[in-house]
């Protein structure tokens, strides 16, 4: 490590040198520190990655054997109906698994732990803006949790994770949904609560934070995920925040904003009101597509730098990359309705919505291309984060091409809630979000931790994990095309579906192995915590300030103050000849004054 | 390893495109072919964008296996990775043949949309005279037509004719059904039709299909309407016109059979209807 000067290590001029004794508690649990707090929204989301994980294979359980009790665990969940999933259960196990999977994951993890993780250390800040609202949007998801778990005890909501009224805000539409559906609006309205505070947070540390010299189009592409990630959020969240009151005052207090008059739900008498379901719709899609993008920028931020880390090479096209996640984020605001193309909205909403929906394929198409640029001419070694890296974008160009189909209206007519959404949205968010995360799991483990996380558990997860994922998603593709429809507790009293049951049995199989595979990554996060190869500063020869600080970076990050000199990605730049990478800090005088040598001497 | 590596990644697209190819073989793809005029376009419609899709996929595969497998073969051959911020031409010419593509296949199936959903554009004839009225409920289709020789109205007549999860369409001719729904959300979907529609509360909402040969389809919900929602199993008969009639006229007898008509021709019950 030719960048750091040793001396330095010892330096505590710059103001935080002057660390008082934090009792436990404040160090570890009500911790202010966004690392902290970004390993514990890490930790918990990982926890909870099992429980939804469990709840997806209730689901395929009853997919591949329906009405068969499942061996050994269904007597112990399922034992009061003869350890068979009742459909009732079954409604209930699907809704709570996109919930967790939602608002307790994906957006928690990449947010929450790898947003609060990296982003003061990768624009070189000592902390968050705001370290007690930071604090503050971690215990906030615990409501959250407490919430969801209650409404799984009450019988879990049954309406799906859209949750469209009037069978969620109508209590005989669903017996036996009473409290349960209630709570699950309590519970996503505390995730938005906590979504929020992180939001405000990220923009006010990104614009008021970075290090010297750290201008816009400096930022890592992380950062410029994340800050957009955080524009959405702040942006969307409050339509859904809104709507969600409403319909919890539809079922509490009797308002009808929701419930047009009429209806004869369940032999109930009619309803009153004068509300209309089409509009939960439109505030729903108004925040869950941009949310979708939530769950996935941030994990295009990450693999950018990744991928470009682990080529060697500098990103390529780095504007592109900032432009195209910029205009994802644009469109994403103007494309919700493609949710809604069957709905019976005015068909000439619909056209709009196609067209927007269509040209939000162009930014992502970009995206691909440079990822596969940037790999172009590289220096790859297959290590866990690369074999993530590229599953990213293996598994995100099927998904992105799967959307191609269903933006197209008359297409969506047919695809519309078939088994194709369900194959489309995990290539998504699973092919590529998750892909993404196991990835920087590796990656950033060894800032978090001081150690690396073993290679071979590592790969041995990655090729479990993406050949049991493509095993139970891709043939989804297929059953979308056969017209099977999603959320059918027995999809096999139909007679045009009754042959599909083999291949609903291979993809549980592969879910099993998929699913269980997940125990080696908490086992390598574990172990390697314990076990793992200690390292320096900066194990992959990364660019990025977070590299300059210590592993793991004390309270308040930096032994020295950053000061930037250039972009994250000069990886093989020519300026230097003894390594393959150019740090954001490291000094050069201009060339015209000395040779390149010389300037790396004085350096060190 | 090497090897190995880029096959799993080479692995994806060969059995992507293999498993398309002989999905068919094994009843994963369409469940046959469109049975109306508009499901046909709308097929042609997704062969059309299939050949698109296929080709980008395929290519960008080729690309990405293409690229890794000669930056992990960099480590042997030495030498630093290409110190290149990327090409300007290229991010051109791949923003905009994409946007062009892309922009074509919108406009290109505007036509299809706006003949299924535009009201202007709705047979006229069909729209005139709806065939039934078709009302779902938890968990099942509702069926109203109007007796025979009368149109349907909005407001339920003491004479229409009611049926559960059996709809009856006269064939090769536009039909149009009045979608509606007395509690929850649900979708009517006739996989075989490639028809879809929410029946959303509150509202009345037509459809239209012209099912080109005699025969049953299935007609299944798509929208989550409660714990049974898969239950929601119905039918679509298309039959001739005559036939059709017959039906109507069958069920009107069915109905108003008082229990004590002519134990040979039980349809005559009707005489005192018309
Ligand atoms: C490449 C551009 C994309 C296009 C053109 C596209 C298009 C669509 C369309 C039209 C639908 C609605 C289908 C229907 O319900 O009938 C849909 C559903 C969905 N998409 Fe995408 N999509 C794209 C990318 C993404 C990405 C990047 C994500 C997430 C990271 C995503 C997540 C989802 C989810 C979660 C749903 C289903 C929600 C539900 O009904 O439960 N999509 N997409
Ligand atoms: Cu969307
Ligand atoms: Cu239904």
């Amino acid at each position: 490590m030719s960048t750091l000067n040793p001396a330095l290590e010892h330096a505590h001029d710059h103001g935080h040198g002057d660390h008082h004794e934090l009792t436990f508690v404040q160090k570890y649990i009500f911790s202010t520190d966004h690392k902290i707090i970004g390993i514990q929204f890490l930790i918990t989301t990982l926890l909870m990655l099992l429980v939804g994980g469990a709840l997806a294979l209730g689901v395929r359980w009853q997919l591949a054997f329906p009405w068969q009790s499942m061996p050994i665990l269904g007597q112990f969940f399922y034992g009061a109906q003869g350890g068979q999933i009742a459909p009732e259960t079954y409604t209930m196990l699907f809704t709570m698994h996109a919930t967790v999977m939602i608002f307790l994951v994906i957006i928690p993890v990449l947010a929450g732990a790898f947003g609060n993780f990296l982003i003061p250390l990768m624009i070189g800040a000592d902390d968050m803006a705001f370290p007690t609202l930071n604090m503050l949007s971690y215990w906030f998801m615990w409501p959250a949790i407490f919430f969801f778990f209650l409404s799984f005890v009450f019988g879990g909501g049954q309406a799906g994770w859209t949750s469209y009224p009037v069978l969620s805000a109508v209590v005989e539409a669903a017996p036996g949904s009473g409290h349960a559906q209630t709570c699950w609006l309590m519970g996503v309205t505390f995730v938005g609560v906590s979504s929020m505070m992180g939001s405000v947070n990220y923009m006010t540390t990104i614009i008021n934070m970075r290090a010297p010299g750290m201008t816009l189009f400096r930022m890592p592409l992380t950062i410029w995920a994340m800050f957009i990630t955080a524009i959405l959020q702040a942006f969307a969240l409050p339509v859904l925040t809104a709507a969600g009151f409403m319909l919890l005052t539809d079922r509490t207090l009797g308002t009808t904003f929701f419930v047009p008059s009429g209806l004869v739900i369940n032999n109930s008498d009619p309803t009153v009101g004068g509300g209309q379901p089409l509009l939960w719709q439109h505030l729903f899609w108004f925040y869950s597509h941009p949310a979708v993008y939530i769950m996935l920028l941030p994990a295009m931020g990450m693999t950018s730098d990744m991928l470009a880390c682990m080529s060697r090479k500098p990103i390529f096209g780095y504007k592109p990359m900032v432009l195209s996640m910029a205009t994802i984020a644009g469109l994403g605001f103007i494309v919700w309705g493609h949710h809604m193309f069957t709905s019976g909205m005015n068909p000439a909403l619909g056209m709009t919505f196609m067209i927007s929906t269509m040209m939000i394929a162009l930014p992502s198409a970009v995206k691909v291309f440079n990822w596969i640029g940037t790999i172009w001419g590289g220096r790859i070694t297959f290590n866990t984060v690369t074999l993530n890296c590229v599953a990213f974008v293996s598994m995100f160009l099927i998904g992105g091409l799967s959307g191609i189909y269903m933006a197209a209206v008359p297409v969506d007519i047919y695809f519309h809630d078939t088994y194709m959404i369900v194959a489309h949205f995990h290539y998504v968010l699973f092919g590529a979000t998750l892909f993404g995360v196991f990835g920087a799991i590796q990656f950033w483990y060894p800032k978090m931790f001081g150690r690396l996380m073993s290679e071979k558990l590592g790969k041995i997860h990655f090729f479990l994990t993406f050949l049991g994922f493509n095993g139970a998603f891709f043939p989804m593709h297929l059953l979308g095309m056969a017209g099977f429809p999603r959320r059918y507790a027995d999809p096999y009293v139909h007679p045009y579906l009754e042959h599909l049951v083999p291949v609903n049995q291979f993809i549980t199989i592969s879910a099993i192995v998929m699913g269980s595979a997940q125990i080696l990554l908490l086992f390598n996060f574990c172990y390697s915590y314990f076990c793992g190869e200690k390292i320096g500063r900066n194990p992959w020869g990364g660019n990025g300030l977070e590299w300059f600080a210590p592993s793991p970076p004390g309270h308040g990050n930096f032994d020295v103050l950053p000061v930037v000199y250039r972009g994250p990605y000069e990886y093989s730049s020519p300026l230097v000849t003894d390594r393959d990478y150019l740090m954001q800090t490291d000094y050069l005088p201009p060339p015209d004054s000395e040779s390149k040598d010389e300037t790396d001497e004085q350096k060190t | 390893m090497r090897v190995f590596w880029c096959l799993v990644f080479l692995a994806v697209p060969i059995l992507a495109v293999l498993s398309c190819i002989y999905a068919e073989d094994y009843g994963l793809w369409f469940p046959g072919e469109a049975e109306t005029l508009l499901g046909k376009q709308i097929d042609d419609l997704f062969y059309m964008i299939n050949i698109i899709v296929t080709v980008t996929f395929i290519g960008s595969n080729a690309g990405l296996c293409y690229v890794i497998w000669r930056a992990s073969g960099k480590q042997e051959e030495g030498g630093k990775a290409w110190f290149c911020h990327g090409v300007h031409s290229l991010e051109v010419i791949w923003s905009i043949v994409p946007a062009c593509i892309l922009m074509f296949i919108s406009l290109y199936q505007l036509d299809v949309w706006m003949q299924f959903r535009v009201r202007t554009n709705y047979p006229t004839e069909a729209a005139a005279k709806p065939v039934a009225e078709v009302t779902a409920r938890q968990f099942e289709w509702r069926i109203r037509y109007p007796a025979p020789g009368k149109d349907l109205q909005l407001q339920p007549q003491p004479d229409d004719l009611y049926t559960v999860n059996d709809l009856h369409v006269p064939v090769n001719q536009p039909v149009m059904i009045q979608l509606r729904t007395i509690d929850v959300q649900h979708s009517f979907f006739v996989p075989d039709l490639r028809v879809k529609q929410d029946a959303i509360p509150g509202q009345v909402i037509p459809i239209w299909f012209n099912v080109l040969h005699n025969g049953e389809y299935d007609l299944t919900c798509a929208e989550l309407c409660g714990w049974g929602h898969y239950k929601m199993r119905g039918r679509v008969v298309a039959e001739p016109v005559e036939d059709f009639q017959a039906y109507l006229v069958k069920l009107q007898a069915e109905q108003s059979y008082d229990g004590v008509a002519n134990e040979d021709s039980p349809e005559l019950a009707q005489s005192g209807e018309e």
